[in-house]
Order: structure tokens, then C-alpha cells, then sequence
């Protein structure tokens, strides 16, 4: 159905031209899947987006190559025909459905717009087929829900309406870049059956686009594996997975989350006690009961994990841990200081101990900020050293974590999202701390960072003697790190047990669901 | 929605009371006074017209006398047009000052939002370049200059327009109206440039594309909704400031406005024109900015519900 060959498209900007895709072929047919797999910056997503006439040019150019969709070449269309295509024939899903839906337009709006302007569908004609479609794809009460904006849905039900959105000029091709990416694994895991779902009951061609071959594992039929702009590897699905033949095909299976921790030896003498904790808030007059009468120990060297979905309430009981949210009511222990009722002196000698380390290394560093400014704030600010020191002591930090001593006074946007990452780890062990929040560290990473970064915690984790509660949405990662697991769910404790225990013997159904709902299941 | 609208109000009571008293003292402490004129008046006419005027009394309890009248709706009576109060005077010229601002402010939207707009779809082009630096320049000449120019320009080379009037002849209204609103224009330029850029890099405007609809139709209906945001948040503030800043454009194109009164009234010492003018553009200032929040909310799907909300 779609034929790519030789494609090419390369970036010009001041520093000269880039290749971003070079010589890349691969192909689509009706009713299976093709995904393309490669890191951020591999070409994959330019690749995709360059057939529609997506990418800017200038700067983007295609050089070569031909894309044959039901023998018409893509890449010879004018704008205006393609234009035709798009949205009717083909259509796209992205990758974060909080910012890819217009926030100002009403859902059944933007759903029926691709309705109305390719095939000049009457109001209620498209209308009647929008309230169809959010049927098909599970998002409920469509009657009602047509009429909400975007803010109004979860992450999960709007990317149930940009999958509505692409199906509605019922497509022969759906192009999905990483459509599940920003979502919980659970969310993934229920976005991934209603593709495949879709998939059969239309007979449709997918090609998705993702960083993660576990999440593929399961969908597609070829995959094709690329890097830095070129095809490394591409086969179906049993050759890629049972004899690769790319050392980045061998690395990228690598990276999928498995195993699990050697247990450590863990005194049984608690570093934190919490105990009926709560925190609420008060959101439109609402009361959020976000933490409701939580207790358990984190004890002194453990990596405690603590899983949950979105909302479960997990990153603000991390936060109140450390004081960052207040707490409403209950009792925190920190090495046997109540935490709650600290006052400011105390806090501060408190807070060298405890770190946190956040999500999304793109917005929890110091844009104005260099690398050495950053590392040597808590240096400076508990007094660990004198102006004059703090840079032996940054250097060595560097080198921990990973970093070239050479990027010391560089900015933070001149970093990827691992080393940034790497930058925000150097940032919370730098004051030498003994207990760290860790609130979805390597979520917002590609596979193989992640895989890196959760290495360098481990590494880290016992060189320090660090005890740790690692927050996640994915059991997957909580596995390989830490020595129990805490369930979370709606703000409460619904189950906790030793990593092993959990694993093979769950007790509650939502843990259950959790485990399910790990990408790639197959492949371990 | 209408909680939020009542405790601005309320909040923009202290506002103004500041600005009364400040105005009120300032005033007092300039030299000279409403019947120290040039022309010699004797001192028991002087003594009499004061006495009229509560001139003669300590000036806290002219202070306290005039919170009162304030309180009752009532400006006082004018000091240099006898046997008028400035409550007539601020009628009388107010709604042509509205009106001005009001034509002022339709040439800056229409110029300012159109110029933004086109400049943003071809960032750093000529396209781009070209309604800039119209716009810094705008920005850049005061409307003391820009004023005449057009008037040598329009009203006297060409003869295309009256040099001034106001409802006198045909198309006497066009000049004050763009000489007023050219800096405003600018300021909406460069805010609605700044606001499409943002916008038509985000993520939606290339899910908007990918619909395959058309470019326009993707600038119009996707982005300018976001896009003008920010001008938006300025109409209030740019609104106040036409109405009481239009007293140059009112003395150069001879426009019966409220601006003329408020520059003659500060000229001859009118201590309660001027303290009227000033409490009414004041009470319009604070206005104009609640308006203005109201339709930016108004305008965001989901400030508005939080505000609705509140209700």
C-alpha cells in the first residue's frame, strides 16, 4: 500500500546540512503494522512526517526517493493534492495528547472538522458519525462529552479522541508517532489494544513510530530499526527479536526493562516512618483527597518503589515526604524528626539529607543556570564547601554521574534529556544526602537512556549507601530497582510487598492490572 | 464569575481613594490658584469667589466636604466655567473622547493584529521585516509629530481630508483617529507577532495540519484563537489609555473632547475639574482592565469553568 524508497531529507541551518533521513526504504501493507524504532534524533518521526509535506521547508529538503501510496508518489504531489491526501487517505496520531488537541475548540469540533472539509459532510451528518467513532474507540457518553474541550478528558480518553480524529475519513494508512508515549502503562497497554482492534476490524495499514521495542513487541508485523538517519536492521517481527543482527538492534533489546534486584541487606531500622499521612487539597471546591491515610517504613539502605497510575497521588506523597507539599495531617519520621512541624532552621539541616530528583529534566533545571552553578548551589548553600573548594568537589560530582568535566559551564538547554537528567541526579547528591525521592526519573527518557540512567542510580544508590523511594507508573523499571513495592491507587495503600512477592504472587486486582499491562510481556 | 467581578470592584476602591487624595493635595500644593490670574481681580471679589467655594476653609475639611459630595455622585461645580459642574462638563465632552478612542482603538486592532499576523507566518523575511519596523516606528514617533505630518501630508499636499473638526465635514474624524491609534497599532503588532509564533509552533497546529485542511483555515480558526491572547490582555489597558490620553490628539485636531477641558482645566488651576476628570478616567482605567481579565478568562475554555465555577 505505501512503498518508501530511497528517501532522503536532509536540514540546513548555519552550522551546514544535515542528513536527517538518508537512503531509507520501507513499506506498508493493508491490515498489519510496520513500526520504525530508533532513539530521539534517529529520523524516524522526520521520515514519517517529510512523506506528508509536514516538515518545514526550508529548512527541511527532500533530496531523493520515491513514496508510492496506491501507485501515486507522494513526494511528486503539489501541496494542494497533497494536502487532498492527508487527513482523507492517510491519517496521524502524535505522540502527547495534552498539548496535540487545539485547547480553544470543543472535541466533537475538531473531530468533525476533517469530516466537513473532505467530503463537505452536513453539521449533523458529521456530527452523527463523530458520536459513532467515540463510541468505537471507548470514550463514554458521547452524547455529552462532544460538547467538552480538551482539558476535560484524561490523558488516555484524548488519545482516544486523536485516534477518533484520524479515523473519522475512515483512512486507509494511519501513521501513529509514539502514540503512547506519554501515557501510563496502563493507558498504553489499553491504547495499544484498541489500534490492534481498529486495525482488524478495518483492515487498515499502521505505521507507528516508536523509541521502544517492547511496546511494539506485541503489534507489529515488520519493524524497522533506525539510527542517526539510516536503516540499521529490518525484518519481521520474529527475526528482529530472536536474531538480531545490529549490535543497536542487541542494545535496544537490552533496554527493555527485566530482571530484578539482588535484594540488598536491609537493617530493620527505619530511615523514614510515615504514619496516616494525609494531603488534601481543595481544588473547585472540591476536597482532593490526593493522600489518604498512608503508612509504611522506608527502611535505612532500601529502595522502596512506589507504583501507581496518574492521580493515584504518588508524586505528592513523595513531595510531602520532604516537606515540598504540606502535609494535612498524619506524622513523618526522618531519622526520628517529626518533618511535619519543623521549623525553618531545622528544615533546612533536614533538607541537605533528603533530595529529590524530578520527571522531566527539561523543566526542573535552571535554564539561567550552568552546570557549575547548579551542582555547586547545595555545596555552597549547606555549607559543605568554601567558594574556593566547591569546584574540586563539582568536577568530582561530573565525573559520577557521567558527565565530561568539559561541560561544566554550559546551560542546561545545551544538554539531551539524559544528560540533563545525569545533571539532575548530580544536583540531588551533591549535598551528600541519605535519603532521595526519585518521581519518575527516567519516564519522560528514551529506552536505552533510561536503560543508562537506571544503571547509574543502581550504581550510584550503593555507593553512596543511599536509601531511596523510586516513584513510577511502570513496574517494569520499579523491578530492576527496587527491594520493595508499595501499590498506590485513588491515594491509598492497596498493596505492599517484597519486589519478588509482588511479582509472582500479587494479591490485589489492580496490582494485577498493573502487571499486565507491562509492554513486550512476550518477549521476557 | 460575578464574585470575581465584584471583589475586583471592591479591591479598586482604596485604588481610587489613593488617587483622589493624591490628586487632591498635589493640586493644592502647586503654586497659584483658580483666581490668581494675570488679569487683577480685588481682593474682596477674591475673597467673596473663595468664600463660594469653600476655598477659605482648612483645606482637610475641603478634603473631607469634597469625599462627601464625591460619595453623592456630585463633582462640584467648575471654578472657571461658572455656573457649570464638571459632572456637565465631563458629559459634555466625554462621549467625544469615547468615540475618538473607540475609531482609535478599530485602527490599531485592524492594523496592529493584520500587520502581526503576516509578519508571523514568514518569521524573519521580508514579510516579516518590513510591518516591523513599521511598527517600531510607530511606536518610536510621537503622536505630537506624527499628527501634524499627516495633516501636512493628508489635509494640506494632497487635500484629501479636513486638517481639523470633529463631525464638522465629511472624513474630519479619520486623522485624529489613526494619529491616536498608530502607537497603539504598533504595540498590537508586536504583541500579536510574538502571540502567533508561540502559537503555530505548538503541537495541535500540526495535528491541524495533518487533518489536511487548508493553511488559512489553520492560521484563522487554530491559531489566531491563542495567537491573540496577549492582545487581548492589552485591550483594557490600551482602551484607558486612548481615553485619557488623547488630550495632544484633541488639541491638534481641535476635537471637543474631555481631553482639552482636563489640559485647561490643569493650565487654570480648576482644582475640581481636575480632580473629576481625573477620578472618572480612573474609575475608566480600572474598568476597562476588569473587562478586560473577563474576556481573557471568557476566552480560555478552562479559566472560564474555574470562574464559573466560583459563582
Amino acid at each position: 500500500m505505501l512503498n518508501v524508497n530511497g528517501l532522503t531529507i536532509s536540514f540546513t541551518s548555519r552550522e551546514g546540512t544535515t542528513r536527517a533521513v538518508d537512503n531509507v526504504n520501507f513499506s506498508v501493507t493493508a491490515g498489519s503494522t510496520t513500526a520504525i524504532i530508533g532513539e530521539s534524533g534517529s529520523g524516524k518521526s522526520v521520515s514519517c512526517y517529510g512523506l506528508l509535506g509536514l516538515i518545514p521547508q526550508p529548512p527541511g529538503r527532500i533530496e531523493s526517493g520515491s513514496a508510492l501510496f496506491l501507485d501515486t508518489d507522494l513526494l511528486r504531489l503539489n501541496k494542494h493534492a497533497l494536502r487532498q491526501i492527508r487527513g482523507r487517505d492517510i491519517a496521524m496520531v502524535f505522540q502527547d495528547p495534552m498539548t496535540c488537541l487545539n485547547p480553544y475548540m470543543r472535541v466533537g469540533a475538531q473531530l468533525m472538522e476533517p469530516l466537513r472539509y473532505h467530503r463537505g459532510a452536513s453539521q449533523s451528518e458529521a456530527k452523527r458519525q463523530a458520536l459513532d467513532l467515540m463510541a468505537e474507540v471507548g470514550i463514554r457518553d458521547p452524547e455529552i462529552t462532544i460538547n467538552y474541550y480538551p482539558y476535560q478528558f484524561s490523558g488516555g480518553m484524548r488519545q482516544r479522541v486523536m485516534i477518533a480524529m484520524a479515523l473519522i475519513n475512515e483512512p486507509s494508512l494511519l501513521i501513529a508517532d509514539e502514540p503512547t508515549t506519554a501515557l501510563d502503562v496502563t493507558v498504553q497497554a489499553q491504547i495499544l489494544k484498541l489500534l490492534s482492534d481498529i486495525q482488524l476490524r478495518r483492515n487498515i495499514g499502521i505505521l507507528m513510530i516508536s523509541h521502544d521495542l517492547a511496546v511494539v513487541a506485541d503489534i507489529a508485523d515488520q519493524i524497522i530499526v533506525m539510527q542517526e538517519g539510516k536503516v540499521v536492521e529490518c525484518g519481521d517481527r520474529a527475526a528482529i527479536f530472536e536474531r538480531p543482527q545490529h549490535p543497536y538492534t542487541r542494545k535496544l533489546l537490552a533496554s527493555i526493562p527485566q530482571g530484578q534486584k539482588i535484594p540488598s541487606s536491609i537493617s530493620s531500622n527505619p530511615l523514614v516512618s510515615v504514619r496516616n499521612l494525609c494531603s488534601w487539597f481543595k481544588q473547585d471546591n472540591e476536597t482532593v483527597k490526593a493522600v489518604n491515610d498512608v503508612s509504611f517504613d522506608i527502611y535505612r539502605g532500601e529502595v522502596l518503589g512506589l507504583v501507581g497510575e496518574s492521580g493515584s497521588g504518588k508524586s505528592t506523597l513523595g513531595r510531602s515526604l520532604l516537606n515540598l507539599v504540606p502535609a494535612t495531617s498524619g506524622q513523618i519520621l526522618f531519622d526520628g524528626h517529626e518533618v511535619i512541624s519543623l521549623a525553618a532552621s531545622e528544615l533546612k539541616s533536614l533538607r541537605r539529607r533528603m533530595q529529590i530528583i524530578f520527571q522531566d529534566p527539561f523543566a526542573s533545571l535552571n535554564p539561567r543556570m550552568t552546570v557549575y552553578d547548579t551542582l555547586a548551589e547545595p555545596l555552597l548553600l549547606h555549607k559543605l564547601e568554601t567558594r574556593s573548594s566547591a569546584a574540586g568537589r563539582v568536577l568530582e560530582i561530573m565525573d559520577e554521574v557521567g558527565l565530561a568535566r568539559s561541560y561544566v559551564r554550559k546551560y542546561p538547554h545545551e544538554f539531551s534529556g539524559g544528560q540533563r537528567q545525569r545533571i539532575a541526579i548530580g544536583r540531588a547528591l551533591a549535598s551528600r544526602p541519605d535519603f532521595i525521592v526519585a518521581d519518575e526519573a527516567v519516564s519522560a527518557l528514551d529506552v536505552t537512556i533510561q536503560a543508562q540512567i537506571l544503571d547509574l542510580m543502581k550504581t550510584l544508590a550503593q555507593e553512596y549507601g543511599l536509601t531511596m523511594l523510586f516513584i513510577s507508573h511502570d513496574l517494569a523499571v520499579i523491578r530492576q530497582l527496587a527491594d520493595r513495592v508499595v501499590v498506590l491507587q485513588n491515594g491509598e495503600i492497596v498493596e505492599q510487598a517484597e519486589t519478588t512477592a509482588l511479582f509472582e504472587y500479587p494479591q490485589q486486582d489492580y496490582t494485577r492490572r498493573l502487571l499486565e499491562a507491562i509492554p513486550g510481556k512476550s518477549l521476557l | 464569575m460575578w464574585r470575581f467581578i465584584g471583589s475586583r470592584l471592591l479591591q479598586a476602591i482604596p485604588v481610587l481613594l489613593v488617587v483622589i487624595t493624591v490628586t487632591f493635595f498635589l493640586v493644592r500644593v502647586a503654586p497659584g490658584g483658580p483666581f490668581s490670574s494675570e488679569k487683577a481681580v480685588t481682593p474682596e471679589v477674591k475673597a467673596a469667589l473663595e468664600a463660594q467655594y469653600r476655598l477659605d476653609r482648612p483645606v482637610l475639611e475641603q478634603y473631607i466636604a469634597y469625599l462627601g459630595d464625591l460619595i453623592r455622585g456630585d463633582l462640584g461645580p467648575s471654578f472657571k466655567y461658572p455656573g457649570r459642574s464638571v459632572n456637565e462638563l465631563i458629559a459634555a465632552g466625554f462621549p467625544v473622547t469615547a468615540e475618538l478612542a473607540l475609531y482609535a482603538l478599530l485602527v490599531a486592532l485592524l492594523i496592529g493584529v493584520g500587520a502581526g499576523v503576516v509578519a508571523s507566518l514568514r518569521p524573519n523575511t521580508a514579510q516579516d521585516y518590513i510591518p516591523m519596523s513599521a511598527a517600531m516606528i510607530g511606536i518610536c514617533i510621537p503622536s505630537l509629530l506624527l499628527g501634524p505630518l499627516l495633516i501636512l501630508v493628508f489635509g494640506i499636499y494632497l487635500d484629501w481630508l479636513p486638517v481639523s473638526g470633529w463631525g464638522d465635514m465629511p472624513g474630519d474624524k479619520i486623522l485624529p483617529a489613526i494619529t491616536l491609534g498608530a502607537v497603539y497599532a504598533a504595540y498590537i503588532a508586536r504583541l500579536s507577532r510574538a502571540g502567533m509564533l508561540e502559537v503555530m509552533t505548538q503541537d495541535y497546529i500540526r495535528t491541524a495540519r495533518a487533518k489536511g485542511i487548508p493553511e488559512w483555515r489553520v492560521v484563522v480558526v487554530h491559531g489566531l484563537r491563542g495567537g491573540l491572547t496577549p492582545v487581548v490582555a492589552f485591550l483594557g489597558p490600551a482602551f484607558a489609555g486612548l481615553l485619557s490620553g488623547s488630550f495632544v490628539v484633541e488639541t491638534i485636531f481641535q476635537v471637543p473632547g474631555l481631553g482639552r477641558f482636563y489640559v485647561q482645566a490643569a493650565f487654570n488651576r480648576d482644582y475640581t475639574m481636575i480632580l473629576g476628570a481625573t477620578v472618572f478616567l480612573s474609575s475608566l482605567i480600572v474598568v476597562f482592565n476588569l473587562l478586560s481579565d473577563v474576556l481573557n478568562a471568557w476566552m480560555n475554555p478552562r479559566l472560564r469553568s474555574r470562574a464559573g465555577q466560583n459563582t
